[in-house]
């Protein structure tokens, strides 16, 4: 059946060819029958490359082993779902889900727009099929997850940090947000293809930048509580260059989501918008080609490949490519309108954009400059954590504040006595818990200290706002019905404070130990007491575990017991540690054991954390996505009115 | 082998009659042009995003007075500068129309 694989990519590289150059030349003579050929290209080339994944899927699900890739990601003894998992654990297979998941986008945005938006979709196409071409290319020509071999009785299994039921969600999650911005990227050089300064582009693609973020969001929070619970250090972000890769740009998408509302609302910031969306869509092919170049050395970076100078020749095309696009078309993205006043929503959501972007481009300094450095200097240094903190505080500490003080102020313009009079109440109640905190002896960290109290400022601030609005409207239900976006939006920076104080209240208030214990040996950390009592292991269908008895201990009261250990695979000849967690729910605080070394004679080195509030993080990702669908829940008279706006254009 | 063959050359058939189909369902059309945004219908498009944007700062001016956050002051500047944008806008989609 690999042949079956190789030759439905070879007709979805056929296909992606076909739509972007018949798409072109349609688009630039304007033939209506040639345009929706290259569109139906794009939907042929969505069946073939689902042909293509199915041969892949079900050959992993038979450990069909003269598959190289299936021998090389699953074995005999891996379950089912993480059989399933292994389609994206390696680079071929997550290629060839980059390349479905793009298809399916391209289909579902030709499929939606072709009769709503026929001109602008037909730059689109060309767009889209030129990125499926270079995907398709890859699978086809550089790195196929179709090579065969005589088939061995034994794959190599799956690397153990993968056998996690999260890696069922977290890397499909995160491709849905990296692929999803394509879209706004082919709609938005589809535009300046076509000439258009109007904001069709932005209203065609306004969802799926919003489907894509929030994709990209809640898999990063499944990743981060994959490596909180999986890895085993006892932390939830590294810092890593492909966490970093997932979060660069959701941090681009974020402040293009801000500053496309101030173009809809003013007409402004049309070149700083182009220039985000292409920044967050080369950014996600950086995070690709980070991923899955090899060129870091990472956890996630299981392999490495010739893929590397393919990925960095595409980026380096996209990148100049849209740029000389958008210095073409300067003289039709002018703004006429110009900022009435520094202190206006407005301007509160320019200086948000300034902090998201300067905070995504000091990332990206850090990831690359690794790799600039060994490229000039023959010498890989490396940007650790103290850097990146820094700059999160310095960059994220003001985005917080701005996320209370945007929305009290008004559009347009502000004068100080109104200013004064909405910024009286949550002020107010800021000040009263930092005081409160410092009383409680949280004053112990400075950077703590102003993320709580920048927080409760913020939370005050939303809950300002629902009263205040609800009172205008007269109901709660039609306050948010009818403006969506605005209060949907509010639910979401509720749950940035949320991360905000999981992780202040993790990282800056947090406790560790570290101690050899023999049986009967107890420790302490944070107020609590761990009692090591036995070792005991157990076979499981395809690893070896290990596992200590320890009893945690709060004030002489034992309250639960915990069993952190190792895993031994089989087939992958790897060991994994499995880190135990005890989840206070009264005192709003986790305990992690692990159990760092085991010594022949049963002794073992654990690691000890206590992390505060660190579950707020994961609560985060429920109010987060609550938020995010809401403010992505279609509004009837919001569509009819844009689609009377639209029909104008088409006489 | 043969099996694999068969259905990969189903599914280029496939691929080829999806692509072909705006060709076979029309080999003589009437009209082959994409529908084009007219000069006059990328202008009056122009006015009705500027007259949309007038009312919505009409909603939102109003919205923000009635919560506390802009001054009666500020209001009634704001407010009479963004009426005339909106009927201008809406005298000129009418002229243009």
């Amino acid at each position: 059946m690999a042949d079956l694989g190789r030759a439905a990519l070879f007709v979805s590289l056929g296909l992606a060819v076909y739509a972007t150059a018949a798409g072109a030349w349609a688009a630039r003579t304007h033939r209506r029958r040639l345009a929706d050929s290259a569109g139906n290209a794009l939907l042929a080339a969505l069946g073939s490359t689902a042909v293509a994944s199915a041969v892949l899927l079900s050959a992993l699900v038979r450990h069909d082993f003269s598959f190289s890739y299936v021998a090389q990601h699953t074995s005999t003894e891996l379950p089912t779902g993480y059989s399933i998992s292994a389609f994206w654990g390696g680079q071929e297979g997550s290629l060839l889900l980059w390349l479905l998941v793009l298809g399916a986008y391209s289909a579902v945005a030709v499929l939606l727009n072709r009769r709503r938006a026929p001109d602008l979709v037909a730059w689109a196409v060309p767009v889209l099929g030129a990125v499926s071409t270079f995907f398709a290319f890859m699978l086809v020509a550089v790195s196929s997850p179709f090579g065969t071999q005589t088939a061995p009785a034994q794959g190599a299994g799956l690397n153990p940090s993968l056998q996690n039921p999260y890696m069922l969600a977290h890397p499909p999650l995160l491709y849905l947000g990296y692929v999803g911005l394509t879209v706004p990227f082919a709609f938005g050089m589809g535009a300046l293809l076509a000439g258009r300064s109007d904001e069709r582009w932005i209203v065609a693609t306004r969802r799926w930048t919003l489907f894509a973020w929030t994709a990209l969001g809640v898999g990063q929070l499944l990743g981060s509580h994959w490596a909180y619970v999986e890895v085993g250090w006892g932390g939830y972000y590294a810092w890593d260059p492909v966490e970093n890769a997932a979060l660069m740009p959701w941090l681009a998408a974020t402040a293009f989501l801000h500053s496309v509302m101030i173009q809809e609302k003013r007409g402004m910031l049309k070149v700083w918008n182009l220039l985000l969306v292409i920044l967050a869509f080369c950014l996600s092919l950086f995070g690709t080609f980070l991923t899955r170049s090899g060129v870091v050395n990472s956890i996630h970076s299981f392999t490495e490949s010739p893929l590397g100078p393919w990925f960095l020749g595409f980026i380096c095309l996209v990148t100049a490519g849209s740029l000389a696009l958008v210095f073409w078309r300067l003289p039709l993205l002018r703004s006429k309108t110009r900022l009435e006043s520094l202190v206006s929503r407005e301007a509160a959501f320019l200086y948000n954009n300034l902090l998201l972007v300067a905070l995504c481009l000091t990332i990206l300094w850090g990831v690359a400059f690794p790799m600039i450095s060994e490229l000039v200097q023959g010498e890989a240094r490396t940007i650790g954590r103290p850097y990146y903190d820094f700059f999160l505080r310095t960059f994220g500490l003001p985005l917080l504040l701005l996320m209370g003080i945007g929305p009290l102020i008004a559009w347009r313009r502000a004068s100080l006595r109104s200013l004064g009079r909405t910024f009286v109440w949550p002020a107010a109640i800021a000040v009263a818990v930092g005081l409160v905190l410092v009383a409680l002896g949280a004053g112990s960290s400075t950077p703590g200290l102003v993320a709580y109290t920048f927080s409760a400022f913020v939370l005050a601030t939303i809950g300002l706002e629902f009263v205040r609005g609800a009172r205008a409207t007269g109901s709660f239900t039609r306050l948010v019905s009818r403006n969506r976006r605005r209060y949907g939006g509010y639910i979401v920076h509720a749950a940035i404070v949320l991360l905000a104080l999981g992780i202040a209240g993790s990282s800056a208030y947090g406790s560790s130990t570290e101690r050899k214990l023999s049986p009967g040996q107890s420790m302490n950390v944070g107020g609590y007491t761990l009692a090591y009592r036995s070792l005991a292991q157990e076979r499981e269908p395809n690893h070896l575990a290990v596992r200590a008895a320890v009893d945690v201990y709060r004030g002489g009261d034992l309250v639960a017991r915990v069993e952190p250990g190792k895993n031994n695979y089989f087939a992958e000849k790897q060991v994994s540690n499995e880190m135990a967690i005890h989840t206070n729910w009264l005192r709003a605080e986790d305990v992690d054991v692990i159990a760092d070394q085991i010594t022949p004679g049963g002794a073992i080195y654990f690691k000890a954390f206590v992390k505060p509030l660190v579950n707020l993080i994961w609560v985060a990702g429920l109010v987060f996505l609550l938020g995010s669908l809401i403010t992505l829940w279609p509004d009837p008279r919001e569509e009819r009115r844009l689609a009377a706006r639209y029909a104008l254009a088409q006489g | 082998m043969t099996t694999s063959l068969v259905l990969a050359a189903a599914v280029a058939v496939a691929a080829v009659l999806l692509v072909a189909a705006p060709f076979l369902r029309e080999p003589t059309p009437r009209e082959d042009r994409l529908p084009e945004p007219r000069e006059a219908g990328k202008r009056q498009l122009e006015l009705a995003e500027e007259r949309d944007r007038a009312l919505a700062a009409l909603k939102e001016l109003e919205f923000d007075h009635r919560t506390g956050k802009l001054s009666d002051t500020d209001y009634r500047d704001l407010v009479g500068a963004y009426r005339r944008r909106a009927a201008a806008a809406l005298q000129a989609l009418g002229s243009a129309r």
